[in-house]
């Protein structure tokens, strides 16, 4: 129960992109068509969850014991950044087709926020859910996948409505940037619906 | 040569929110009032300039291929340093800002400042262009904070204007210090200083 009420509160009520703001760079550079939108997708979901269960692991059995918290965000980023080209290098080996679907996004997600931050998150799981009483390995991996589901969805659906927003005629400022923001509000706006259903 | 250009090109010209649109995140995450918006600029300011200045000394140290791996180390020691100061000595702005503090390492600005700039000129200029981004982009923050706290809460800096005129009790839009809020006043602002 604890497992499904996370998802649903990752992916509606607290959702990654538009209410904690974390990956906006992705959400707004690479959501200009769905299909490239699914590729960013999948590759988050992969790396985020690799990422959160080593991140947690050094955390517990070496940080933790050590006294050495004030090391976390050196550690974990550069885990994350050695993460992706490791993935990469491998991918590239094992299965050439998966790389080229999701070869060009993987540099991007060192520098993406959101792995970095739901690595951090899930740290501290109590702090975020009142109905979690401890964090463990499971619950921060279902956590870490459960961000990349809210990622996904907000990316996919932002996408979408780019897709529409090109064919429209606008006021010459709005052009661009600012329509696409405006567009975001709006969708943040929907998913405030969802508040207080965990 | 040091040109004083380098200083003022960040500000306006090349403002890294308005115009280069880089660093969204802390830019809609923390600016639900104008106190937080100058807290995460300043901190964000202060990494940069130390970042801007340490590459510049080191890069012709740093071996090429392994760039992107050291300029991020030397950033993230900035961010952690930054991280120890807040919380000793402003513990309120950093329970306020929290996660977002340790995500600086990946604020998009400091890394592009790094390689675009840091990492092909000298010390001074590089200084020049980390203070210049940086009021750049704490002028950029606080703004967006203070227009969202005025419409959201009618507060400036904490202060309700409100009082001024002899209303004690009026009724704001909350949504605007909501998250859809930070998406919309920051699409109008890119709408009203962009030139076209």
């Amino acid at each position: 129960m604890t497992y499904i009420l996370i998802i649903i509160s990752a992916v509606f009520v607290n959702n990654i992109v538009l209410s904690q703001f974390l990956g906006i760079c992705p959400f707004l550079g690479v959501s200009k068509k769905v299909n490239t939108a699914l590729g960013m997708s999948a590759a988050v979901t992969f790396v985020m969850v690799l990422a959160t269960f080593v991140t947690y692991l050094l955390n517990e059995y070496l940080l933790e014991p050590m006294h050495l918290t004030f090391l976390q965000t050196i550690s974990f980023i550069l885990i994350i950044a050695t993460l992706v080209q490791m993935v990469e290098i491998v991918l590239k080996k094992v299965s050439h087709a998966l790389y080229e679907a999701l070869g060009v996004f993987l540099p991007l997600i060192t520098t993406n926020c959101c792995v970095l931050g739901v690595s951090m998150m899930a740290l501290d799981l109590p702090s975020k859910f009142s109905f979690v009483s401890e964090t463990s390995l499971g619950l921060a991996i279902v956590f870490a996948f459960a961000n990349s589901l809210a990622f996904g969805l907000a990316l996919t659906i932002f996408a979408g409505i780019r897709e529409q927003l090109q064919l429209t005629e606008l006021p010459k400022r709005l052009e661009g940037t600012p329509i696409s923001l405006i567009a975001a509000g709006l969708l943040a706006l929907a998913f405030m619906g969802f508040s207080g259903l965990v | 040569m040091a040109d004083i250009k380098n200083l003022t090109r960040g500000i306006i010209k090349e403002n890294p929110i308005f115009v280069l649109l880089l660093g969204m995140c802390p830019t809609l995450g923390v600016t639900t009032s104008g106190t937080n918006g100058l807290g995460m600029g300043l901190a964000t300011m202060f990494v940069l300039i130390l970042s801007n200045l340490f590459i510049s000394l080191l890069k012709n140290l740093i071996p090429d291929k392994v760039r992107i791996p050291a300029f991020i180390v030397i950033i993230a020691s900035f961010v952690t340093i930054v991280q120890l100061l807040m919380e000793a000595y402003v513990p309120s702005l950093y329970e306020q800002l929290g996660l977002y503090i340790p995500l600086i390492v990946v604020n998009c600005i400091i890394l592009g400042r790094a390689e675009a700039f840091a990492n092909k000129n000298g010390v001074i200029d590089s200084i020049f262009d980390g203070i210049g981004m940086g009021l750049g982009f704490t002028m950029s923050l606080t703004l967006l904070g203070l227009v969202r706290e005025l419409l959201g809460a009618g507060t400036i800096f904490n202060y309700n204007i409100f009082n001024l005129f002899g209303i004690s009790d009026p009724q704001m839009m909350l949504v605007f210090i909501l998250p859809p809020g930070a998406f919309l006043v920051l699409a109008y602002l890119i709408a009203i200083i962009r030139k076209n």
